[in-house]
């Protein structure tokens, strides 16, 4: 039977702002001495109260409004409870039923549409680092990263074909970045994924907004590539188990590398109760239109604009318009360049060409100096016109039967001619005067 | 040393500038009271003796040298203050009377502290009270019950227990507590002290160990009105960091008062000692031109069954971080309350019960703060008692616990609409134990509900008395 994978994903984004979401302490916590950025605060201890990030509630904002949602104008906290150990209040300061961005949507490459079901702020828990200290097996809490604004996106189970999930999650890291809102950087945990996936067989109608009746949630994956192959490795598991006449458990699973297959961690069973009730700290937020459409005004050009401006305007290839836009700080090199090109007759087509096959930009640290390059590059010291002349007089000579033909009509051998003067001048004949001096003497020679 | 121990901030003050006595003098005269009579009384968990005398000092020397312009910049210097053991004191054991903190010294103080010390206050210790602000009595302590001064067979109210007793007995001059359901009014009103429940969002609660936390409010307790509104002036206004505080100029009114009886605080159950001596308080407005008008409030008789939905439900989730990892106690050192609270508010927030519980009593509380705000659209403040009864005996309410939560009947409406009332003392039971009333106000209406109680102790030539140990 034919399977179609129905594919929804769910996406973290550590914000890059200063301070932590609901106190003053430092956020940024990669590679930092344990349990030295924290405060009664982000420790939970008693009586300290959530004090929020204005700067990361806007950073949420601009997200929603580049994912095209609609911006809940009263929004608010909510508290979501679950004990861990890195979780030091027993509770997350999350968004439940009001977050702030809801009903987006984000067109592929291929024409396709995807949902944006919600985008919600929270705050990060801290991290367990397991340890054998003095011959102990021990468990360590570091809570630098405990309170740090965290972004949530969850998409509709839009996607069927893991390489248009895969494209959606790139963009979305191109989209952070050119918002500036954070590094999404995976290595460091800045940007995390996770994906839910089930088959539907031809009984289900997903056109009408049919859905499987199960889903299984697969976590712990830390790189586009590992989304890629744990989804393949859970379509193949999945696809098997229905062929077989088995149902699929309702469940969440990990993806182990080494042995390229997901492995179950939590079944529906243990589903937990996180009893959400509104953040009773924290006020009701409430935005006007003036306050979203400022927000909106301050957002930069869009990736997708961009490429599409690059093809249209520029006339780049696809490609090159892709590879430069994936940076918006390579991108506004370019753009740079380009204005300054159009003023020393160098196109677009050539400051691209540079950039992307020769890596010119790497080594001008800035465009300005790029131009410069690019102009002495394509500037020719054109041969005299004795030069010329003398060359042209000598190709005429050597190439009797060439000229014959001319003689009997046949042009096009004008274009074969110039191309040997051109050759005797090593490329340095300025085209016009060679050709119009070939002609001439052309002319003069078959009289 | 024997000495008259000042009553009031001004007392204290004009002892101190007059040379009658210096602060030191003071530590020494609350300290020696401290441990000869709370032995009985137990209305403190922590006596925190240097603290004192270093404030003391500082004190002595401010004074000395800036005489008194000393007082301009610090309008509480040398006045004794003890907190309710659940503000949060830097280096100062803090446990919220509860065997799961029992050792816990913390690294920061609540705003409320810092704001008093400030001022020029001085800790004298914490208080004791129920455990976590769970209770009406005083008796749910794990550090054991305080007794009533004026009647060491009573209860001194709760959950500020300590914090009304040590007042009454004069183990101090300005006390703190916490009010999510009478905690502040209660315990003022049977130890025969004025304590004030302030506007939720008046005075930041940082650094206050949450109890239910869209209820909590911060109240300073005195024995007269001018010294409770000295501390509001001190307490309120923004903190960066609680979000729910607002900024707000404060304003009375100089004549023509409007107070509202709502005929739902004078129905059924009342005693009649208490609906007495609330009428001879009416008499007394009224001979002072104040208009009586009377209101209704028809919702708040759901009042009490709203609060035990939402309290449990934000104790539940505030006690969540006392998880056994930190603090160096597991969850089974929480007592019987705690454990019910937690339980009960476990159940109305599980999926499959919130609409039914939680959002419900949201709904209701929408409802009651509506009437609320109708009601003061026609009058300037509402009168009622604090409390059903006078203060009842140590152990009558203790093993019924329903029972114990109908003593907050009258107080729960101001919680739920986050509208101020101050609690006032009006007389004595024929046994001599203390009686008094409420007076609640809109939101932000503190000043008017301080001149409105100061003009009735004027009348009355009022004197804070201190009870006979």
């Amino acid at each position: 039977m034919r399977y179609t994978p129905v594919i929804g994903l769910e996406v973290h984004i550590e914000l890059s702002t200063k301070s932590k979401m609901f106190c003053g302490c430092l956020a940024d916590h990669f590679a930092k001495k344990p349990n030295t950025q924290t405060c009664p605060i982000c420790l939970g201890l008693p009586g300290a109260l959530p004090f929020p990030n204005k700067l990361a509630i806007e950073d949420t904002i601009k997200l929603g409004l580049a994912f095209n949602c609609n911006i809940n104008r009263f929004s608010k906290f909510d508290r979501k409870h679950y004990f861990y150990p890195d979780l030091p209040k027993g509770y997350q300061i999350s968004q439940y039923d009001l977050p702030l961005c809801v009903n987006g949507q984000y067109v592929l490459s291929s024409g396709k549409k995807v949902g944006i079901s919600r985008i919600h702020l929270e705050e990060d828990t801290g991290k367990l680092i397991h340890q054998i200290v003095n011959g102990k097996r021990v468990s360590l809490i570091d809570f630098n990263r405990s309170g740090v604004a965290l972004v949530e996106m969850v998409t509709a189970p839009d996607f069927h074909d893991v390489s248009d999930a895969v494209e959606f999650l790139k963009e979305t890291q191109t989209i952070v970045r050119y918002l500036g809102v954070s590094g999404a950087d995976m290595e460091k945990g800045s940007m995390r994924l996770e994906a839910n996936l089930s088959l539907a067989d031809e009984s289900i109608d997903l056109s009408k907004g049919e859905l499987p009746n199960y889903k299984v949630e697969l976590k712990n994956i830390n790189s586009f590539r590992f989304l890629e192959k744990a989804v393949k490795a859970e379509i193949e598991r999945q696809s098997t188990l229905l062929e077989a006449g088995e149902a699929v458990l309702q469940e969440t699973r990990g993806y182990d590398e080494t042995k390229n297959t997901t492995f179950s961690q939590r079944s529906k069973e243990d589903a937990k109760d996180y009893r959400y009730f509104p953040e009773p700290d924290i006020p009701p937020l409430r935005f006007t239109d003036e306050e979203i459409e400022k927000i909106k005004s301050s957002l930069p050009e869009m990736p997708s604009d961009k490429r599409k401006r690059y093809v249209e305007v520029f006339g780049l290839p696809m490609n090159y318009a892709t590879i430069l836009a994936s940076d918006i700080t390579r991108a506004e090199y370019f753009e740079r360049a380009v204005f300054i090109g159009s003023k020393h007759n160098v196109g677009p087509k050539t400051v691209a060409d540079l950039m992307v096959n020769k890596y010119l930009d790497s080594e001008y640290d800035d465009p300005e100096s790029l131009v410069k390059k690019i102009v002495e590059l394509t500037k020719k010291e054109y041969a005299s016109a004795k030069e010329v002349q003398e060359a042209i007089e000598e190709v005429i000579r050597e190439q009797e039967k060439a000229v014959n033909d001319y003689r009997n009509g046949k042009g096009a051998v004008v274009g074969f001619l110039i191309g040997m003067t051109q050759k005797k001048l090593k490329g340095r004949g300025d085209p016009k005067m060679v050709m119009n001096r070939l002609i001439s003497y052309l002319n003069s020679v078959v009289k | 040393m024997t000495m008259d121990i000042p009553s009031t901030i001004n007392e204290t003050r004009y002892g101190l500038l007059s040379k009658k006595y210096k602060v030191v003098d003071l530590i020494n005269a609350y300290l020696a009271k401290i441990a000869r009579y709370d032995g009985e009384i137990n209305s403190f968990i922590t006596v925190c003796e240097e603290n004192a005398y270093k404030g003391a000092k500082k004190a002595d020397a401010l004074i000395s040298e800036l005489g008194e312009k000393a007082f301009q910049d610090y309008p509480l210097l040398g006045c004794v203050v003890a907190h309710k053991d659940v503000f949060i004191t830097e280096g100062i054991r803090t446990t919220a009377a509860s065997k799961v903190l029992d050792s816990y010294v913390p690294c920061y103080s609540a705003t409320a502290v810092k704001r008093l010390d400030d001022a020029g206050a001085i800790c004298i210790g914490k208080l004791n009270c129920d455990a976590w602000a769970h209770g009406s009595s005083g008796e749910n302590s794990q550090f054991g019950a305080t007794k009533n001064p004026w009647n060491l067979e009573y209860v001194p109210g709760g959950s500020s227990s300590g914090s009304g007793a040590a007042l009454a007995a004069d183990f101090c001059l300005l006390s703190t507590g916490t009010d999510t359901c009478g905690s502040v009014r209660l315990p003022s009103n049977y130890c025969g002290v004025v304590g004030l429940k302030p506007t939720y969002g008046a005075i930041s609660r940082y650094g206050v160990i949450a109890m239910a936390s869209s209820l909590d409010t911060v109240g300073p307790m005195a024995k007269t009105v001018e010294d409770v509104e000295m501390m509001f002036k001190v307490l309120s206004g923004p903190d960066a960091k609680d979000a729910t505080i607002a900024s707000v100029k404060y304003q009375s009114k100089s004549s023509s008062f409007k107070i509202g009886i709502p005929k739902e605080f004078f129905g059924e159950g009342l005693d009649d000692e208490v609906r007495n001596n609330l009428d001879s308080v009416i008499q007394i407005y009224k001979k002072l031109g104040v208009d009586f008008v009377d209101v209704s409030l028809p919702s708040t008789k759901y009042a009490i069954s709203v609060y035990y939905v939402i309290q449990p439900a934000e104790v539940s989730s505030n006690l969540a971080r006392y998880d056994g990892i930190r603090y160096g106690n597991s969850r089974d050192a929480f007592g019987d309350e705690a454990k019910r609270r937690i339980m009960l508010g476990t159940y109305v927030l599980s999926s499959g019960y919130y609409d039914a519980y939680y959002l419900k009593a949201m709904k209701v509380r929408t409802l009651i703060r509506k009437e609320v705000s109708v009601v003061f659209e026609k009058v300037d403040a509402v009168i009622a008692p604090v409390a059903p009864t006078p203060p009842f005996k140590i152990g009558a309410k203790a093993n019924d616990p329903l029972q114990m939560y109908l003593t907050d009947i009258y107080a729960a409406t101001a919680n739920l609409s986050g509208i101020p009332s101050i609690a006032i003392p009006s007389g004595f039971t024929k046994n001599g134990l203390p009686l008094g009333f409420q007076l609640m106000g809109p939101r932000f209406s503190e000043s008017l509900l301080f001149d409105l109680g100061k003009k009735y102790h004027k009348e009355i030539s009022y004197k804070p008395s201190v009870a006979k140990l």
